[in-house]
């Protein structure tokens, strides 16, 4: 079985909107996967299957061999602890510094001071923020924002990265600046690595397997592939 | 260690939460120490209708005269029919011939001395002294002594006793009623804080969740801030109601009206009392804030 796979999902919310349809995917263990296509074609709803914030209507969703769309919600930590998380608004607490933000998972697993302290140092050297860990978000650019964000994602070694339109808010150099990270961490790490995003320039750029949404149904899925230009937006 | 450290981390976010939320805690406190005020009220209360009840079954007594007529058989007779009766604790009944009682008042009064002797005849009548085992049933049993033969009447404190009874059972029913609406309304209000926490923590609740903090960590400081505001609400009532019962019974010189009724020192109540109001404070302040946390968290 391959580390992530989903088979006949479909979701469709409360208020009718169908989000994915018969969606069938495999995804293997270190891979990089960019998932692409217009505003509301599925890519965030994908994403958030995979970490169980969403449940799908029909069909299996495995990663890492457990279905998580069987997973009691008491029990959806546990997944989540070995999954991490970039979104579009980093998702920062303002009223933390750089290096209370990476350590705050950790604080809440109940780990010692040291080990913390260790594991946080790392994540924050492998984003290149180490220099700035005193420092308070707001203080920060929001490649650098974004980095913290990601830190936080890396801090506990991760099989698997979920990032959200990481580079949603950033500027083309900016965007660079945290791909290139994200990239780095990918091949350091071995993580598995699916960003859903819209950045065209990306993603003709880091040439990896690219899957397209429209309305919720795949429509093409290529190694080393390019964004789809009719589906720009 | 870990789960030392989790505990640890949730208290000091409670405690974080109150001061930040400092004038809705003030809010729930209060309302929590005036819930308990009335609670330890109906506490302190009962703790001195029972001493009260105790010490007036202690004394109370039926009093059955006999026939003055009847002889010592019939005398004989009337003791072994009361002390068939269930209610009566027969080890306890006296009895005194009508000669016995002339001298125990001649020995009690002087002046009795003197009237006894002017009469040829002693006016007394012999009696019985009757303890019962239940004083909630005293009228009854006095009724059942009242139909033995050669039982001319009997007599017991029916009527102070009634009343007094009756006023405590009003009392305490009412404080039951009082205290029972008070802990729904404040358990609301504690709920409400706590909802009011959530919200003003929801990024970082929302993080939590993402990152994988488990549902128990989560919830943690919501349960101990709702249980910490208990706890200074139940200690707030303690100190005040224990400081006016000090008073009270400082004032009244530890007795309620008459000697027959003395209040309970407020040294032998204060363990109690505290432990019934923290106790009932922290549980009121966590059903609260479990309320809130299950309406509100989405966990």
């Amino acid at each position: 079985m391959d580390f992530i796979e989903l088979k006949n999902v479909f979701k469709v919310y409360k208020n009718g909107v169908s989000a994915l349809a018969d969606l069938n995917l495999t995804i293997k263990k270190g891979e990089f996967v960019f998932i692409i296509g217009q505003s509301g074609s599925g890519k965030s709803t994908l994403t958030k299957l995979l970490y169980r914030e969403e449940r799908p209507n029909r069909g299996e969703v495995y990663v890492g061999g457990i279905n998580v769309a069987k997973l009691r919600n008491s029990n959806v930590y546990k997944l989540r602890r070995k999954i991490g998380v970039v979104f579009q608004d980093f998702k920062l607490l303002p009223k933390l510094t750089v290096y209370e933000n990476v350590a705050y998972p950790l604080e809440t697993y109940g780990m010692s001071r040291g080990e913390i302290r260790e594991k946080v140092l790392v994540a924050l050297e492998r984003v290149g923020l180490k220099e700035r860990m005193h420092s308070f978000p707001n203080e920060l650019s929001g490649g650098e924002q974004q980095r913290v964000g990601l830190a936080r994602a890396i801090v506990n070694e991760p099989k698997l990265i979920i990032c959200d339109e990481p580079t949603g808010d950033l500027d083309p150099k900016l965007s660079r600046e945290v791909m290139d990270f994200i990239d780095k961490i990918n091949k350091e790490l071995g993580s598995t690595i699916i960003m859903a995003t819209h950045d065209k320039e990306i993603v003709n750029r880091m040439k990896k397997r690219v899957i397209c949404l429209h309305d919720g149904v795949l429509i093409s899925d290529k190694e080393g592939g390019a964004y789809i230009e009719n589906e720009d937006n | 260690m870990k789960i030392i450290r989790i505990i640890g981390k949730g208290i000091k976010d409670a405690f974080k939460s109150v001061f930040r939320n400092f004038s809705l805690s003030i809010a729930s406190i209060s309302c929590i120490a005036i819930t308990l005020v009335i609670v330890a009220i109906a506490l302190i209360a009962t703790y001195n209708v029972n001493n009260i009840t105790k010490k007036i079954e202690g004394v109370l007594e039926i009093v059955v005269f006999i026939d003055r007529e009847a002889d010592e058989d019939d005398e004989k007779y009337v003791g072994e029919s009361i002390n068939k009766i269930a209610n009566v604790d027969s080890d306890k009944t006296v009895f005194n011939t009508k000669e016995e009682l002339a001298t125990q008042l001649r020995e009690e009064d002087p002046n009795m001395a003197l009237i006894l002797d002017t009469l040829d005849e002693n006016p007394l009548q012999a009696s019985y002294i009757v303890s019962v085992k239940d004083v909630t049933k005293i009228s009854d049993t006095a009724e059942e002594i009242n139909e033995i033969q050669h039982v001319t009447s009997v007599r017991y404190g029916e009527n102070i006793v009634n009343r007094l009874l009756n006023v405590f059972s009003i009392l305490r029913n009412g404080c039951l009623v009082a205290v029972v609406a008070l802990i729904v309304v404040t358990a609301f209000l504690v709920g409400n804080t706590i909802k009011i926490t959530i919200f003003s923590r929801r990024q970082e609740i929302q993080i939590m969740r993402l990152v994988g903090t488990s549902n128990t960590v989560i919830k943690l400081p919501f349960l101990v801030e709702g249980f910490v505001l208990g706890i200074i609400g139940g200690l707030i009532a303690l100190g005040i109601s224990l400081f006016a019962y000090y008073f009270i019974f400082d004032y009244t010189n530890g007795t309620l009206f008459t000697n027959l009724a003395p209040l309970v020192s407020p040294s032998s109540i204060s363990i109690n009392t505290a432990v019934v109001l923290l106790a009932v404070g922290g549980l009121v302040g966590m059903f609260g804030s479990i309320m809130s946390a299950r309406k509100y968290l989405k966990i």
